[in-house]
């Protein structure tokens, strides 16, 4: 069988390059979409990696443990002892890679010339790190020195919008376990900056145990965020996690923030309707590039069946041809996409519509993100449907009559 | 032995309104070894009969029997694989596939066949060299000649060793001389190798190196008679 595949092979390979111009037309059409199928991938993956990523900065982690009011009520009340026995033996099995305990409160922030609404939130620095969550860049000053330091880390916009500056003192307000207030005087001593201009308006960071004190709360935390090895497979260690913790809530983000949740789903169904539809206008081409080889060799067909060969074996032959098309255009459109990605991996500078960006929770840097399932699928896709397209002029060719065929001019 | 047998073949082809008689209750036995000529005015069912004997086409009512076996009732499969192992085609028009060089076009039924590629590729060389095409075995149909293109066609015929080869006017596209050596090779073949020759043509010159001859006239068999056969210089 595969002797005759070869010979067949050979018949399609050459009956493809007969009309070279024809062929050559429709392969450029077929790299040209495969490369915008995956390249647009690369462009939507990338996006919406994005999109997750900064949601992730934003919650923090990709699983978060909570007292199982908090969420309805996240005050101090609702506040859990940090980790220990079956959870934090848990929490130091792989796939987890970090985790942080931090206090996440509602705040107000207030200077000589304004208040603001905050989340104030009470961090390990190390942890933080650990974790990605700590800002990236700071403007000036430094990030806190560790969990007793006294001072606070403003964004840059909140510094802005309250006039004050590194060194300057701040007021910070919350509310204690006993709904009294509590505030104190503290000094600015870093301004951070960050991909989403909103965040340095919203997080201000100060020292954990400072803020235990500032609370009244003892060791008592808020949340415990975690992270593993990558946010697409958080299932399996989140359950975990959650029956070392009975008692509280371990959710992972895809429930934390159906919205993200949503759009990576949107993303990857989206990218196989963008696919179809790319092909649905090649499809036309090809079918016309096949039933035009097909018409131009009618007496050639009907000769090959008259000497015996069978129907079907005439069907996988045109079938092969358009294989060996498609088969072509898939590799070129790939190694095509492939070299023009790879050099924007470095990110694409949309600072220049970064404030629509961030309505999309994005920064002004855009990430292409090359994934070999984009590949993949488009190769389905393309090879998939092509067959099913060349179906037509593969049957017309497979049912010509023998006579008829030979006596065709 | 018979190689083939028909039974009252019919077969009409409808042009436009009218219909047209190809076969009218044929009947004959056509013995192993035989060289036969089929003759005629055009129209008068020739083709249409070897495509009968063939397998090509179905008979409308009738019974072919080839090699022991009744083919009229096969599906398309069953004959294009009964062609495939027992019969020879040689037509017309040189019928060969232009993107396959020379011995790539005689290996074309053996590879079919599923003949190994170091067989197919000895008997082709061999048979292109019995019919005087040592040395081109890699030209493409386009850059050989008529008579040339004929006897690839006939080298791919009988080089899968059919018992049976049908010819549909295999001279009537060659000058003399390719004529004269094309039958000549026919003969050789049937004589040397047993090779049966069933051949459509108009030309008497061509009928005379045949040992039966039958004439068909409005699709029936007027005449079917044995000859001495008197190659003639064409």
């Amino acid at each position: 069988m595969m002797l005759l595949r070869a010979g067949i092979g050979r018949l399609a390979w050459r009956n493809l390059w007969r009309n070279r111009r024809r062929t050559l037309i429709m392969l450029l059409a077929v790299v040209v979409g495969v490369w915008a199928m995956v390249f647009m991938s690369a462009m939507m993956r990338g996006m919406v990696d994005e999109m997750v990523r900064n949601g992730l900065d934003q919650l923090p982690g990709e699983v978060q443990i909570h007292h199982r009011d908090y969420r309805d009520d996240p005050s101090v009340v609702n506040s859990i002892a940090p980790p220990a026995g079956d959870l934090l033996a848990a929490l130091q099995q792989p796939p987890v890679s970090a985790w942080s305990a931090r206090v996440r409160v509602p705040a107000m922030v207030s200077s000589a010339h304004g208040s603001r609404g905050v989340t104030l939130l009470g961090v390990d620095p190390a942890a933080e790190r650990a974790l990605g969550s700590a800002p990236r860049t700071m403007v000036a000053g430094r990030f806190l020195d560790g969990v007793d330091d006294r001072g606070v880390v403003l964004g840059q916009r909140l510094v802005e919008r309250l006039e004050t500056g590194l060194g300057k003192r701040v007021v910070i307000m919350s509310q204690d376990p006993d709904n009294n207030v509590a505030d104190r005087g503290v000094r600015v001593v870093g301004i951070y900056s960050a991909r989403l201009p909103g965040d340095e308006e919203r997080f201000v960071y100060g020292g954990r145990a400072a803020i235990q004190e500032l609370l009244g709360i003892g060791h008592q935390v808020s949340e415990v965020a975690v992270i593993g090895d990558g946010y697409r497979a958080v299932a399996p260690w989140a359950a975990r996690v959650a029956a070392a913790a009975p008692e509280l809530e371990v959710l992972s983000w895809r429930q934390l923030d159906p919205f993200l949740d949503a759009m990576l789903t949107l993303q990857d169904g989206f990218a196989l309707v963008f696919m179809v539809v790319v092909f649905q206008a090649l499809s036309f081409g090809l079918v016309n590039t096949l039933a035009m080889a097909v018409f131009e060799r009618v007496r050639e067909i009907g000769l090959m069946q008259a000497l015996g060969m069978r129907p079907g074996l005439v069907l996988q032959q045109v079938l092969l041809e358009s294989v060996f098309l498609l088969g072509l255009g898939l590799a070129l459109g790939n190694a095509l996409a492939w070299l023009s990605i790879k050099p924007l991996e470095s990110g694409i500078d949309l600072s220049s519509v970064a404030r629509g960006m961030e309505m999309f929770a994005m920064g002004s840097i855009l990430y292409p993100a090359l994934d070999w399932r984009d590949m993949l699928l488009s190769t389905v896709v393309v090879l998939g449907l092509g067959l099913l397209a060349s179906l037509i002029p593969a049957w017309r060719a497979a049912r010509l009559d023998p006579v008829r065929a030979l006596n065709s001019h | 032995m018979t190689a083939i047998s028909c039974r009252e073949l019919c077969k009409t082809f409808r042009q436009g309104e009218e219909l047209i008689t190809g076969l009218d209750r044929v009947s004959l036995d056509i013995d192993s070894g035989s060289f036969v000529s089929l003759s005629g005015p055009s129209g008068s069912g020739k083709t249409t009969l070897l495509n009968a004997m063939g397998g090509l086409d179905t008979p409308d009512s009738g019974q072919v029997t080839v090699g022991g076996t009744r083919i009229d009732g096969l599906d398309r499969g069953e004959r294009a694989d009964m062609r495939l192992h027992n019969i020879g085609f040689v037509f017309q028009a040189y019928n060969l596939v232009p993107v396959l060089s020379a011995q790539e076009n005689v290996e074309f039924v053996m590879q079919v066949q599923g003949v190994a590629a170091a067989e197919r590729q000895r008997r082709a060389r061999e048979v292109l060299d019995d019919v005087g095409l040592a040395g081109m075995e890699g030209r493409l149909p386009g850059e050989l000649s008529g008579g040339q293109q004929q006897r690839v066609a006939v080298a791919r015929a009988i080089a899968a060793r059919p018992k049976l080869v049908l010819a549909d006017e295999p001279t009537a596209n060659l000058d003399s001389h390719s004529a004269a050596q094309l039958m000549g090779l026919f003969v050789e073949l049937n004589e040397q190798r047993g090779v049966t020759f069933v051949m459509s043509t108009h030309d008497t010159r061509v009928m005379a190196y045949a040992r039966r001859l039958i004439s068909m006239r409005d699709g029936r068999i007027v005449e079917d008679r044995a000859q001495e056969p008197r190659p003639m210089n064409l």
